[in-house]
């Protein structure tokens, strides 16, 4: 139950939504670049989505972020097709999601994905026991089955003991554990989580977002995580989208976001960002140079704040970054990564980011 | 002055005598060429009417009361509503009005599952289609407006005197509360559950039976509720044409100037509404125990 099922990689092309009644007779003028505005004021039609593309690796965690009406729960309604999409794809697994009759798209929904939702959408007469078994009862398997796969989750997110209970006696955070299990438990390759987290307080977020990374360690599933939280992007997400008025403004790992914001916008968000948690050694490292040997080392991937605490342990002034075969790729020294940190000099980086810059 | 606006301009009075005749004959050939087969189609429900009120009224009282006690604890949980309800049988058997109320009670019940299986149906396809409920609210309307007497008419015309006829009137006037709370309740039906279900690759029909029923439980009770009590309502009128029970002494009393024998009943169908309508609602209100949200 537990064993990783192989993540399935999401291909979303050129994806256009347009709210009203003549949807189809207006995706021309969004494909124009009519502005969200002057289309809702003129036309009496909403621009919910414009030109989307977004490629979502197997087994990685995609952030979605963006402002409130920015489009990003109609855009992850559209991975499972609750939203019908005006104009565009969304592969699967090389499957298109829009072409797919009901049977093939209940089918599909039963099987390749799970979906947890921001305002819980537990089933208020069942217990968390019933709960946990809806996709499995959806999919008709046998009860025993159902049964040992939630009582297995239920454990998991740290529920046992609450088997009977009915969601109105259990507290917010505690729902949208039940919430987790109840999509964990349909064992799809593809979890997508509107604003999971957003009706919970700080700190039971913060739990909820190790919950979900410790199992992810594991499951390894394609997981689309939307939030509007920065912080909660950065600290999740492999990869981020950023939208806005439904167009994405820019995507990238988050050090690329933090270090390069595509425009305004995304500077004013990422401002505030505690950058030493974010940037990794690689984005600063220096060629080593001749005659000093550093004897600390950290692997690419090491954070500046995980570096800064190796070093102080040391009690070293420099470290060496290797790769995960221990060969020297270049130094970070202590005043490198304050200034990273402290934003008073542009950080080198080592390979030029790829950043997908829509303009919008 | 002018004759028009002292009399109300009508119809010509030979026009409308002939009218009506005309309708009358038309309805009566329908009722001579077909009323035969209605009446069969309606056999069923003879026979399940006719198994009710033997039971009720061949048991013995003492297993009677049992029974009610036990469904009143299972449905409401509450020793109070359970001793009510014995005590309100125990005073109507001792006044000596055991039978006819057996009888009603047979009928009551003949009449709501009649009820729920018809009206539920109705009330969820209402739910599914706007067109459909733009179609049946105003008939709705109309039998709960129209005076109880008038569809007991038609009914007689087709299916004579008797307990099926009367069961019929019944149902037609006390079925649109369980219609109309059908449909609203599942038209209340959270919309995030929906789409969770959805989401989850629910079929139309996992749908309405793990999550549209159920959610519409405690409103479709309510509704049962109001027809039970309408029911009971009917009771005296349905005794008109041959439906026996609490209803005819009442219509006696009437007759007769009987006071004493008219109250009696008459509180006797009070009784036993007390009793349908605590047990019911305390049914409903445990189903809606877990509905509400506290949290979140
Ligand atoms: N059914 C609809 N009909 C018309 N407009 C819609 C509909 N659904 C969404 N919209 C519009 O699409 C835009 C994006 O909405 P969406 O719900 O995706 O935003 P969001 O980013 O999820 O916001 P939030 O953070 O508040 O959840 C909004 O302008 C909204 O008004
Ligand atoms: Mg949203």
């Amino acid at each position: 139950m537990a064993e990783a099922t192989p993540g399935l990689g999401i291909e979303i092309r050129h994806l256009y939504k347009v709210f009203g009644r003549d949807p189809v007779g207006h995706v021309e003028l969004a494909k124009q670049g009519i502005s969200k505005t002057e289309l809702n004021e003129k036309y009496g039609h909403v621009l919910g989505l414009r030109d989307i593309s977004i490629s979502m690796p197997a087994g990685g965690i995609q952030v979605i972020m963006g402002l409130s009406g920015s489009g990003k729960s109609t855009l992850i309604r559209h991975i499972n097709r609750l939203i019908e999409p005006t104009a565009g794809e969304v592969l699967i697994g090389g499957q298109d999601v829009v072409k797919m009759d009901d049977q093939a798209l209940r089918e599909f929904r039963r099987h390749q994905t799970a979906m947890v939702f921001q305002k819980f959408a537990l089933l208020p007469h069942r217990t968390v026991l019933e709960n946990t078994v809806f996709g499995l009862e959806i999919q008709g398997k046998p009860r025993s089955m159902q049964e040992q796969a939630a009582r297995y989750w239920i454990e998991r997110v740290g529920l046992k003991g609450f088997e009977d209970s009915y969601p109105n006696q259990l507290s917010g955070g505690m729902q949208q554990r039940v919430g987790l299990a109840r999509a964990l438990a349909n064992d799809a390759p593809i979890l997508l989580m509107d604003e999971a987290y957003s009706a919970l307080d700080p700190l039971i977020r913060v739990d909820m977002q190790t919950v979900l990374l410790d199992l992810q360690k594991e499951i390894r599933k394609t997981i689309v995580f939307i939030t509007h939280d920065l912080d909660e992007a950065l600290r999740l997400g492999d990869r981020i989208a950023i939208l806005r008025d439904g167009e994405v403004i820019q995507q990238g790992s988050s050090q690329e976001i933090v270090l390069n914001p595509a425009d305004e916008y995304i500077a004013n968000f990422v401002k505030e960002v505690n950058r030493g948690r974010v940037v990794q050694v690689e984005a600063i490292m220096q060629p080593l140079s001749a005659g000093v040997t550093p004897n600390v080392t950290a692997t690419a991937g090491t954070t500046l704040e995980e570096a800064m605490s190796l070093l102080s342990a040391a009690q070293s002034y420099e470290l060496a970054v290797v790769d995960d075969n221990g060969s020297r790729l270049g130094m970070v020294d202590m005043q490198g990564i304050m200034a990273a940190i402290s934003r008073s000099e542009t950080p080198r980086p080592a390979a030029k980011p790829t950043l997908v810059k829509h303009v919008g | 002055m002018a004759n028009w606006l002292a009399d109300f301009p009508h119809l010509d009075s030979e026009l409308l005598r002939a009218l009506k005749k005309t309708i009358d004959e038309g309805f009566r050939a329908f009722t001579r060429a077909y009323g035969d087969a209605i009446e069969s189609f309606f056999d069923p429900l003879h026979f399940f009417l006719v198994h009710a009120e033997r039971f009720m009224t061949e048991t013995p009282w003492p297993i009677i009361l049992g029974l009610v006690a036990l469904v009143s604890w299972l449905a409401s949980r509450n020793w109070k509503i359970v001793v009510s309800a014995v005590a309100i049988l125990l005073a109507i058997g001792f006044l000596d009005m055991w039978e006819d109320t057996m009888k009603t009670i047979s009928m009551i019940f003949v009449c709501t599952v009649l009820s729920i299986l018809v009206g539920i149906p109705i009330g969820i396809a209402m739910a599914r289609s706007n067109r459909m409920q733009k179609i049946v609210n105003p008939i709705l309307d109309v039998m709960q407006t129209m005076p109880s007497f008038v569809y007991l008419i038609p009914v007689v015309m087709l299916l004579g005197i008797g307990k099926v006829p009367g069961l019929i009137a019944v149902v037609i006037y006390a079925i649109p509360p369980v219609i109309r709370l059908t449909n609203l309740g599942i038209r209340l039906v959270d919309k995030d559950v929906l789409e969770a279900a959805d989401a989850f690759g629910a079929s139309p029909w996992q749908r309405l039976t793990k999550v549209q029923m159920p959610l519409a439980l405690p409103t479709i009770m309510a509704g049962i509720n109001q027809t039970i009590m309408m029911a009971l309502a009917m009771v005296v009128i349905a005794s008109m044409i041959g439906v026996q029970g609490l209803g005819q002494p009442v219509l006696k009393a009437i007759a007769n100037q009987y006071f004493t024998l008219g109250i009696f009943n008459g509180l006797a169908i009070v009784g036993i509404a007390i009793i349908f309508d605590r047990v019911s609602q305390a049914y409903g209100k445990r189903l809606q125990k877990h509905l509400e949200v506290v949290h979140g």
